[in-house]
């Protein structure tokens, strides 16, 4: 009963879809404020319905329904209990209903929240919200349906790929799908503001908090799936280049652009063209992600089971929701004025010069994504263009843009004094050249690029202090009134520096796991210890075990350093006799400085264990960093001026612009 | 002329979707290389330190069909044709050599520590140079060499099992008369 009622659910969500996607737009158009209320009604309706399936799916998957075929195929009832919830989003079929839902919960949200918006934008922006919604559920419900039965049922699921069951993975594909989804808000509130021909400071102040919200998640997610990655896959690597980390990478750079280009639009109502064209091509980027690890285009470890019928229907999506909105754009962008001026040295340039080098960036990687695709089209190849790829192309433009940072943050909107700025910037660089001076001196590995690695993170710390105390006014005020100035400078002010030195944080990191890693491979007999960067690792013990799902041979190493013991770790080669797959599990000790990371092998023919060791330095700065930078978002987002349903200051503009859109 | 450039973005959108398009359903196969027929081009190429495995050079080649696989670690369709070939090695006894491409010798080292090791030889190519040579697009390809040292077939992109059942084996029953 419980799947068809859910079905059903879906079906009338597809309804309300259609309903809030059309009348509240024409209801906009003739200045009918009960057919724009429709707007609000329909959306809360939507994230009621959508959330009566998503609730029955997991439900089905806690009780282990195996009539559900989607249940059957994914889950198994000798899973442990998170994994059997996390099963819900682990497959095709759940994960399109999770993206369904969290794209309901945004529309929602406007709809409860948004009464700062006047009434005919929120009923475009809920129409385009709506709008996406259809073109999803229709995709569920016509090609993937979670709740297809099976009959007859089998007995015992198929279970989970084993490789997916990771408290980490539990809560990546969620993380990540706010994220995608959450762009859909910012690409709603560009098209919407397209139809009213309306674009100012406050459309942006509107639309910060939803770009915020989604860029720290993203953040997040990207970050979790790096993490797991690197604890999860044994090679000791946290970025692979793989499409799939790209196709979350690329919406990732857009959106950070996104928002500093937003910035710009708020304070100084310019480069709104340029901002409309950035939210509409982040969601772009989002929907191509999707795109890419359903339909099989590419091939990737992430991928899903793929079908091209799903790709057809994914691509004529994605196309409709690029070509309409730029159909638009082209149609109005042309008559955008912006109504600031500013000077080649400004904070506005500056932003100008960090959205270039983001639109190149993620290019970079869009080519490196698609170019062994599109060489397959037209030679007939298959091929991998892999990291050396990324690491020419895509490193060298972070380059400039990490120095330019603080210098943007510390520039005067209008008229910037450079010259000022690079004498506050003094100490920031001396900063910089003492952190890589040091970082260099630490270890006869390091190169120049490791210096400028390390210089550039000192850069961007001394450079978010600077503005900080810049701000506060140090140097100006007396040292006592200091640190209630510090307190009182605005969310903004704390939320740059934050994510700036997040960034920087994550700069160290991923310097020192790529300078400093040392791995050593080696055959050992039980209690035999080998030699790792300073540490003495000696395999202890290994045994087999019965985990719930599993049997496994679990390793115990003991780790000394100069005969003090440091840590004992135990690594796993777990086999899954349902899902007949093997994993291993890492044994990893963590601390700020360095990661001691011990990987079982395969015993040979001679009764060795075959372990891999691997010292990596700062590694977990680089996740620690994006931590930092959501922080930061969520200071920001924190900020008066952008808390959601926070009094709008002009009360006149929260009246519904009445008739039809005019051209501003 | 001003309002043409808005709509750039458009153009750019439906060239892409166009390719995703016929991207969509293909079966990524064989391309011939115009070294079809002709000697492999001379190689000397060192072992991988800190690999048993002997380097490779122009006179390995020869005196009966073997296979010659571009491999990387960093290479993800590297790791998907990976058992193939080792089956393909193992099994059907087809000689195996390897060039490991634009890679780090403790990450090739790794790599073939954890999937297992089918060569008889694999030649270092730091700097991607016999790559060039053979006219690589990228990272996997595998070249099917005759007794006299000629390169008789070329496959671009992972050998999956179903090109070993439709080609790599009639090719080298073939070969082997």
């Amino acid at each position: 009963m419980i799947p068809e009622l859910a079905h059903l659910a879906l079906v009338l969500a597809l309804g309300v879809a259609l309903i809030q996607s059309t009348l509240p737009l024409v209801g906009a158009a003739r200045g009918d404020a009960g057919m724009m209320g429709l707007a609000r009604s329909s959306a809360l309706a939507q994230l009621l319905l959508v959330s009566l399936a998503m609730g029955a799916l997991i439900h089905l998957y806690v009780v282990s329904d195996f009539s559900v075929a989607n249940v059957a195929a994914n889950s198994h009832v000798a899973k442990p209990l998170i994994y059997k919830i996390s099963g819900t989003w682990g497959n095709h079929e759940g994960s399109l209903l999770l993206w369904v839902w969290v794209l309901a919960l945004f529309g929602g949200a406007v709809a409860a929240f948004g009464d700062a918006m006047p009434t005919s934008f929120r009923a475009r922006v809920l129409a385009v919200q709506g709008m996406i919604g259809l073109a999803f559920l229709a995709f569920m419900l016509f090609t993937s349906n979670p709740f297809a039965r099976l009959d007859p049922a089998p007995f015992e699921g198929s279970g989970l790929n084993p490789i997916l069951q990771d408290p980490g993975l539990a809560i990546h594909p969620p993380m990540l799908y706010i994220g995608y989804v959450g762009f859909s808000m910012t690409f709603a509130f560009a098209v919407a503001a397209l139809i009213e021909g309306r674009i100012d400071p406050s459309w942006a102040r509107w639309m910060r908090p939803w770009a915020l919200i989604a860029w720290a998640s993203l953040s997040l997610g990207i970050a979790l799936g790096s993490w797991w990655a690197y604890y999860e896959l044994g090679w000791g690597g946290w970025w692979f280049w793989d499409p799939v980390e790209n196709a979350s990478f690329m919406p990732w750079l857009a959106g950070t652009a996104l928002l500093h280009s937003l910035i710009v639009v708020e304070k100084r109502d310019s480069l709104k063209s340029w901002t409309i064209l950035l939210a509409i091509l982040t969601f772009g980027l989002s929907l191509l992600g999707t795109f890419l690890v359903r339909s099989g285009v590419l091939t990737s470890v992430h991928a899903f089971a793929t079908d091209p019928a799903r790709g057809v229907f994914i691509l004529a999506i994605l196309l409709v929701a690029l070509v309409v909105p730029l159909l638009l754009y082209a149609w109005r962008a042309p008559e955008m004025r912006a109504s600031g001026a500013f000077r080649a040295v400004s904070r506005e340039s500056a932003l100008i010069a960090n959205n270039l080098i983001l639109a190149v960036a993620t290019l970079t990687v869009l080519l490196g994504t698609l170019y062994p695709l599109f060489l397959d089209i037209a030679a007939g190849e298959l091929i991998s263009v892999g990291p050396p790829y990324f690491n020419a192309t895509f490193l060298p433009l972070m380059v400039p843009l990490l120095i330019l940072v603080p210098i943007g943050t510390l520039l005067a909107w209008k008229r910037g004094d450079l010259a000022r700025v690079l004498k506050l910037m003094g100490v920031a660089a001396l900063a910089a050249v003492v952190l890589a001076a040091v970082a260099a001196w630490s270890d006869p590995r390091s190169t120049i690029v490791t210096a400028l690695g390390f210089g550039l993170a000192g850069w961007l710390f001394a450079g978010a202090a600077t503005d900080l105390a810049q701000r506060a006014g140090v140097g100006r005020v007396e040292i006592g009134r200091l640190w209630g100035r510090l307190v009182g400078l605005p969310r903004g002010a704390w939320a740059t520096a934050l994510a700036h030195t997040g960034l920087g944080v994550v700069v160290v990191g991923i310097t020192g796991a790529s300078a400093w890693q040392t791995e050593v491979i080696a055959s050992v007999e039980i209690g035999e210890s080998r030699e790792l960067a300073g540490y003495e690792v000696t395999l202890a013990d290994v045994s087999r075990i019965q985990g719930p799902n599993y049997v496994a041979d679990q390793a115990r190493f003991e780790i000394d350093r100069n005969g003090r013991p440091v840590a004992s770790l135990t690594s796993e080669r777990r086999s899954y006799p349902v899902e007949g797959q093997s994993t291993t599990e890492a044994g990893i000790a963590t601390n700020p400085w360095r990661d001691l990371y011990v990987v079982l092998g395969e015993r040979g023919d001679d009764g060795l264990w075959v372990v891999r060791l691997y010292h990596n330095p700062l590694v977990v700065w680089i996740w620690g960093g994006v931590v930092f930078m959501a922080a930061g978002a969520a200071v920001s987002l924190g900020d008066r001026r952008h808390r959601i349903g926070a009094p709008t200051p002009a009360k006149g503009r929260a009246a519904p612009a009445v008739g039809p859109a005019v051209g501003s | 002329m001003r309002r043409l450039l808005f709509l750039l973005p458009i153009v750019a959108v439906v060239a892409i979707g166009a390719g995703l398009w016929l991207g969509l359903g293909r079966d990524p196969s064989a391309l011939p290389s115009v070294l079809i027929d002709q000697p492999v081009p001379a190689m000397d190429l060192p072992p991988v330190a800190g690999l048993a495995t002997p380097g490779l050079a122009t006179g390995d080649l020869g005196g009966e069909p073997m296979l010659v696989n571009v491999f990387a670690s960093w290479c993800a369709p590297c790791r998907v044709e990976h058992p193939v070939l080792t089956r393909l090695a193992e099994v059907e006894g087809v000689p195996l050599l390897g060039i490991n491409y634009k890679d780090e010798p403790a990450a090739a080292v790794a790599w073939l520590h954890e999937l297992g090791n089918p060569y008889e030889r694999i030649g270092a190519d730091p700097e991607g140079r016999t790559g060039i040579d053979l006219g690589m697009y990228g990272v996997p390809e595998t070249f099917v060499v005759d007794a006299d040292g000629r390169i008789r077939y070329r496959h671009a992109g992972p050998v999956l099992p179903a090109d070993v059942e439709r080609v790599f084996l009639p090719l080298l029953a073939e070969l082997r008369g």
